[in-house]
């Protein structure tokens, strides 16, 4: 699987009074495997182009192809398209209906127009996949679990329908710290264990850095930056320009840097800093 | 699809309708809506819409944006117009099995879409030139008189208030479930009128459940800031009534008088 969009633009309300400019001519690619982190503000142009990727919005002009083929150019079914392309919602426990579980997990493959056993197996599997107990889960109320427990679900109902290419809207939004780590192990391990395309927005810039493989920073509808996570957050300047910052690791490393000198360290994650400050000790003591 | 809704919107801007008083184009509606059954021909209908356009045209909003209002309610104008079309007795036009159109049908029929259209487009025009805190703060003062009989005016204000608001709010939590839903390959558009109702049950629910905790955060908000209700309450901006609403007042009962007169035009 692979993703390459070209030329994207959308406008918002073209003509009216509120006409905005969401997305100023974006093109990337991303390559199969790859984990992609998307950084960027409120209003920079994220979500519309997330929804661009499985086709819930068509682009006011430009090309999305999934794997080679135009979803843009209206001769795709959607169903299809999204099958191979899950997307997860911000706070997607707000999609919750059904009476059971079960039943809400198995909504998606239910209309993929699937049969009952294959319904069961995905669902089980799916249920597996985010870290929950199927026959523990399976007959109760979405809505008497936990916030933490009926994200998961909500995931898992978009998982469910076995796409090749997961995208996920802030993920971690409003979770307790606990919640939050549980839901990035889970979405690595997604991601590992099904080999998909993994796209992840968040505003956490520690953990853009602990998962992915590449970096794309929108900025009023642009694709500001983009690259591995050490050529991107190595651009510390044109990030505070756009109001975003570094790693929490980066900043610790930077401000050790600045008191001594001698000390070297080019890492993003707490891990990465850990390691090279006990290096540096080591050294200095040696 | 969900935007294009306009019943109910704001359309921002400075002209002398956005400047009237609330209370003005409440009332002055009222008298339009009464108008519009009054008319018992087209000839009133004629007159109706060209007043109509001339409010349009000083309130300058787009005509565009309102005639968008209109395509949501198609549906309905369209369903009256094929009732009276089907349902009215007189000299038969055309006739098929149990199908029959007459001339008096075809006429009704045109006269009730007709009517509906301008009913609809009259009152978006106060909806589009006022800011629903301004209309519901004229309600509030129009219905005051009948707090004295128990009339809790200031509660009625409010919940239109917080209605409206909300309108724009629950469109959009609207709009972003039907998405996630399609997402996991909701369809909404195939099927049968049974199939098709079926499907709005994973709209439906979860848009119930936030309709709850918007209210319930909203609650928790207002007493937060020590909300008691009506007596005593005092407002940022006064609605005052001044000279260019006695000239629209005095315009829409000459407006009336006409429409009234053109009930005796015969065909």
């Amino acid at each position: 699987m692979s993703i390459s969009v070209r030329n994207l633009n959308y406008v918002y309300n073209p003509g009216m009074p509120g006409e905005t400019v969401a997305l100023n001519d974006v093109s990337f690619d991303v390559a199969d495997g790859t984990i992609l982190g998307i950084i960027g503000h409120t209003g920079s142009g994220k979500s519309t182009l997330l929804q661009h990727l499985n086709g819930l919005i068509k682009p006011t002009s430009g090309e999305v192809y999934i794997n080679g083929e135009c979803i843009t150019d209206g001769k795709v079914k959607m169903t299809d398209i999204r099958r191979k392309v899950g997307l997860v919602f911000q706070y997607p426990e707000y999609q919750l209906f059904e009476e059971t579980v079960r039943k809400d997990v198995a909504f998606g493959p239910k209309n993929l127009g699937l049969d009952e056993e294959e319904q069961e197996a995905r669902v089980k599997k799916a249920i597996g996949l985010v870290g929950l107990d199927y026959d523990e889960i399976k007959d109760l109320s979405p809505f008497e679990l936990s916030g933490g427990m009926k994200r998961r679900v909500a995931i898992a109902g978009v998982i469910a329908m076995d796409p090749k290419i997961l995208i996920l809207d802030e993920p971690t939004a409003g979770l307790d710290p606990s919640a939050h780590r549980d839901i990035l192990a889970m979405v690595r391990r997604i991601h590992d264990e099904m080999g998909i395309i993994l796209i992840f927005v968040s505003h956490n810039m520690g953990d853009i850095a602990e998962m992915s493989d590449r970096v794309m920073v929108m900025s009023e509808g642009r694709v500001a930056l983009e690259g591995t996570p050490a050529e991107v957050f190595s651009q510390s300047d044109r990030l505070a320009e756009m109001g975003l910052g570094v790693p929490p690791a980066r900043e610790i490393t930077e401000l050790i840097k600045s008191k001594v000198p001698q000390f070297e360290s080019e890492a993003l994650t707490i891990d990465g800093a850990a390691e090279d400050i006990k290096k540096y000790m080591e050294e200095a003591r040696g | 699809m969900i935007r294009d809704i306009t019943l109910g919107q704001y359309y921002p801007g400075d002209s002398l309708i956005h400047r009237l008083d609330a209370r003005t184009k409440i009332i002055a509606t009222l008298l339009y809506l009464i108008e519009l059954f009054v008319v018992n021909n087209f000839y009133g209908f004629l007159i109706t819409a060209a007043v109509l356009f001339v409010i349009i045209a000083i309130s300058k909003v787009p005509l565009k944006f309102i005639f968008r209002g209109l395509t949501a309610v198609f549906l309905i104008i369209a369903f009256t117009f094929v009732l009276n079309l089907f349902m009215v007795d007189g000299r038969v036009l055309w006739h098929w099995k149990f199908l029959t159109i007459t001339y008096e049908g075809l006429s009704r029929a045109f006269f009730m879409a007709v009517r509906l259209v301008l009913i609809i487009i009259g009152s978006s025009i106060m909806t589009l030139t006022t800011k629903p805190v301004e209309l519901t703060d004229g309600l509030e003062k129009l219905l005051s008189p009948f707090s004295k009989i128990g009339l809790p005016s200031h509660e009625i204000a409010l919940m239109m208030t917080i209605a409206l608001r909300f309108i724009p709010t629950l469109m959009e939590e609207t709009d972003k479930i039907i998405k996630a839903q399609q997402a996991r390959g909701a369809d909404f558009e195939s099927g049968n009128l049974f199939q098709r109702a079926k499907s709005l049950i994973p709209i439906l629910v979860p848009l119930f459940v936030s309709s709850f905790r918007i209210a319930q955060d909203l609650a928790l908000a207002m007493e937060a800031r020590c909300y008691h209700g009506g007596p005593g309450r005092t407002r940022m901006n006064e609605i005052r009534f001044d000279r260019g609403d006695a000239v629209a007042a005095v315009l829409m009962l000459l407006f009336l008088a006409v429409i009234i007169a053109s009930r005796f035009i015969s065909f």
